[in-house]
C-alpha cells in the first residue's frame, strides 16, 4: 500500500518532469513542470511532512508558477518554439555530450559515495508547534533577518513599481 | 458548559452517522465514515449554492427596485393527481437554472486547445471544494483535524489562480487572455493582504489550527461580551483588511474588472458555455463561501454563540447563521459600490492594504505582548492598539488621496 503510493507519485513527478521536456508547446511544459511540483507535494505529504507539503504547494504551485508562465507569455510571440532541436554543428554537439556525461558523472558519483543514515526506529514526530518553536527558538535571529529582508524587498518592489512620472491626476481642478 | 456541549441537538450529525457506519460490515466502515462527510459537506454547500444565487438576484433585484425571478413554481408532473399552482415565491429557480445549464450545447472553440479548455473549470471547482475540508463547521463537526490548517486553505486555494490562467490562455480569444492577466494580477495582488491579515491571529493564538482558534475565542466578559478577535482593535482592523481582500479574491463587485461585460464580454468566461460555464460559476460562488466561512472561524468567533446563555442552541445552527450574514453583506456590497478601474485597484492593495496589514501585525504583537496587563494599564493597552489602527489609517488615506478634489462636472450640472 504504502510503497505502491510511493511508486504512483514517483511515475507522477517524473512523467511530468519528462514530459515537460519533450513537449514543444511551451505553455504545456510549463503546466506540466507545475503538476511535477504538486508531485513533490504529494510526495511530502506521503513521508508525513505536512507543513512542508503545504508550504511547497503555496510557493511553487501559487507563485513560481505565476512567475514561470508570466515569462513564457511576456517573452514569446508564437507558443510553439522555433529553436532547431538537431545539432547544429559537430562542436555543439560535443560540447553538449561532454557537458552531460561530466554533470551526470559528477552527481551519481556524489549520489553512490553519500551514506545515507539508518532509519531510526521510531519516526521522528515534528508538529507545526514544534517547527515553530525551532524555528523561533534556536533560529530566531536567522529567521528575523529573512523576515526583514524580503519585507524590505517587497516594500522596495513596491516603491520602484508605483513610482511614475508625476502627473496631475485625471480629477483634479484645473 | 459540558452540558451544553454534549446535548442531544449538538451531536446529531455525529450520532446519525455513526449509526449509518455501524449498519455496514466492518471493512467498509472506514471508507464510509469519510464518504459520509465528503457528501454531507457536497450536499450542503451544494444547496447552500443554489439557494445564494437565488438569494443574491433576489436581493440585488430589490436594491436595484426590481421584483427578481419570482415565477418558478413546481411544474405539473403528469403522474400526480394534483398541480401544486403556487410560484413559491420563485424559490425553486436555481433547480430551473441546473436544468437549463445541464442541457446546453457545450460549444467549444476551433482554435482552443481543447485539453486545457476542458481541465480548467474541473480544477477550479475542485480545488475550490477542498477549502471547506478545515473549517470547522460545530463543536464536533471539523471535516479534517489538521496542526496546519490554515496553511493548507490557502494552498488550495493558490490553485484556482493556475485555473484562471488555463482557461484565459487555451481559449485562444483576445479577451479571455486579457481578462486572464488582468485576474491574475488582481489575484496575486490581493492574495499578501489576505495572509497579512491573517497572521495577526496566528500570532495571538500561536495555533494554525482552525479548531484552536474558534476554542481561543470561547469566553464572554459579564456573560454578554464575547471574546471574538473583531472586537480587538487590531482583529477589527484585520477583519476589514480581511473583507476587502476576500471580496478581491473572489472577482467580485467592485473588485470584478477581471470580467468587466462592457470591456471584456464576459472575461475568461468568454468562451465558455453550458455546463462548463456553470461549474466556473459554481467555483465562484464555492471560493466566496469558504473565504467567508474563513473570516467567520477566525474573526467572529466560528460556531461560538454571541451571548453565554444562548449556548443552548447548537453551535452549527450559529456558524450558518453567521455564514448567511456574511454572504448577505457580499451581496449588499455588489449593489452598492461600483467597479474599481484595474490601477486604482491594484494600487489600492499595494499602497493601502499591504502597508496597513504589516502594521497590524506589530498591533498584534503589541497586544500579545501586553496580555499580562490589568486595571488602568488595559485602558492604555487598548488606547495604544486602536492608536496604532486609527492613525495610519487617517494618514496613509489622507496622502494617498491628497489631490484628488471632488470631481468636478463641467457640462451637466
Amino acid at each position: 500500500m504504502n510503497l505502491a503510493a510511493f511508486i504512483i507519485i514517483a511515475a507522477l513527478i517524473l512523467g511530468s518532469a519528462l514530459a515537460a521536456i519533450l513537449l514543444r508547446n511551451l505553455i504545456h511544459s510549463a503546466l506540466l513542470l507545475v503538476a511535477s511540483w504538486a508531485g513533490v507535494a504529494a510526495f511530502y505529504l506521503w513521508a508525513g511532512a505536512e507543513f512542508v507539503a503545504f508550504a511547497q504547494v503555496l510557493v511553487y504551485v501559487g507563485a513560481i508558477s505565476m512567475v514561470v508562465l508570466f515569462a513564457v507569455l511576456l517573452t514569446r510571440q508564437n507558443p510553439r518554439a522555433e529553436l532547431p532541436v538537431e545539432p547544429a554543428s559537430l562542436v555543439r554537439a560535443l560540447t553538449a555530450a561532454v557537458v552531460v556525461g561530466g554533470v551526470g558523472a559528477l552527481i551519481s558519483s556524489a549520489v553512490l559515495a553519500t551514506r545515507f543514515p539508518a532509519p531510526s526506529a521510531a519516526a521522528p514526530s515534528a508538529t507545526v508547534k514544534q517547527i515553530g518553536l525551532d524555528l523561533m527558538q534556536t533560529h530566531g535571529a536567522a529567521l528575523l533577518i529573512l523576515g526583514v529582508l524580503l519585507t524590505v524587498a517587497l516594500l522596495g518592489a513596491t516603491v520602484i513599481a508605483a513610482t511614475d512620472r508625476p502627473q496631475p491626476p485625471e480629477d483634479t481642478p484645473r | 458548559m459540558n452540558a451544553a456541549a454534549e446535548s442531544l441537538l449538538e451531536r446529531a450529525p455525529l450520532v446519525a452517522r455513526d449509526w449509518f457506519v455501524n449498519l455496514l460490515p466492518a471493512p467498509l466502515q472506514w471508507l464510509a465514515h469519510h464518504l459520509i462527510t465528503i457528501g454531507a459537506i457536497l450536499a450542503v454547500f451544494g444547496l447552500f449554492f443554489a439557494f445564494t444565487t437565488i438569494a443574491e438576484r433576489k436581493l440585488l433585484a430589490r436594491l436595484q427596485n426590481r421584483l427578481g425571478p419570482n415565477r418558478a413554481g413546481v411544474p405539473k408532473f403528469s403522474i400526480l393527481p394534483w398541480h401544486l399552482k403556487h410560484t413559491l415565491f420563485g424559490l425553486t429557480q436555481p433547480f430551473a437554472d441546473a436544468v437549463k445549464t445541464l442541457t446546453k450545447e457545450d460549444i467549444v472553440p476551433a482554435a482552443a486547445d481543447r485539453t486545457l479548455h476542458f481541465l480548467a473549470p474541473v480544477i477550479v471547482v475542485t480545488f475550490s471544494l477542498l477549502g471547506f475540508a478545515v473549517i470547522p463547521f460545530g463543536r464536533h463537526l471539523v471535516p479534517v483535524e489538521l496542526d496546519a490548517a490554515l496553511l493548507y486553505f490557502f494552498a488550495v486555494g493558490s490553485a484556482t489562480e493556475l485555473a484562471i490562467f488555463m482557461a484565459g490562455w487555451s481559449s485562444r480569444n483576445k479577451y479571455s487572455l486579457l481578462a486572464a492577466m488582468r485576474a491574475l494580477a488582481q489575484l496575486i495582488s490581493y492574495e499578501l493582504p489576505l495572509i497579512l491579515s491573517v497572521v495577526p491571529i496566528v500570532l495571538v493564538t500561536s495555533s494554525l489550527s482552525t479548531s484552536a482558534i474558534v476554542h481561543a475565542q470561547g469566553a464572554w466578559t459579564f456573560g454578554f461580551l464575547p471574546h471574538w478577535f473583531v472586537f480587538t482593535p487590531w482583529g477589527f482592523a484585520g477583519f476589514i483588511i480581511f473583507l476587502i481582500a476576500a471580496l478581491a479574491e473572489s472577482n467580485r463587485s467592485p473588485f470584478d474588472s477581471p470580467e468587466a461585460e462592457s470591456e471584456l464580454i464576459a472575461g475568461h468566461l468568454t468562451e465558455y458555455s453550458g455546463f462548463k460555464y456553470a461549474l466556473f460559476f459554481m467555483a465562484e460562488y464555492f471560493g466566496l463561501t469558504a473565504l467567508s466561512a474563513l473570516g467567520v472561524t477566525l474573526f467572529l468567533g466560528g460556531w461560538q454563540a454571541p451571548v453565554e446563555f444562548l449556548q443552548f442552541i447548537p453551535s452549527y445552527v450559529w456558524f450558518m447563521l453567521k455564514l448567511v450574514g456574511m454572504i448577505v453583506f457580499f451581496i449588499w456590497v455588489r449593489g452598492t459600490l461600483l467597479r474599481l478601474r484595474i490601477d486604482q485597484l491594484t494600487r489600492l492593495s499595494w499602497q493601502f492594504l499591504v502597508p496597513l496589514a504589516l502594521l497590524n501585525l506589530a498591533n498584534a504583537a503589541f497586544w500579545s505582548l501586553s496580555a499580562g496587563w490589568s486595571g488602568p494599564l488595559q485602558a492604555v493597552r487598548w488606547a495604544v492598539s486602536a492608536a496604532v489602527v486609527v492613525i495610519p489609517f487617517l494618514a496613509l488615506g489622507r496622502a494617498l488621496t491628497a489631490g484628488y478634489a471632488p470631481r468636478t462636472y463641467r457640462y451637466a450640472p
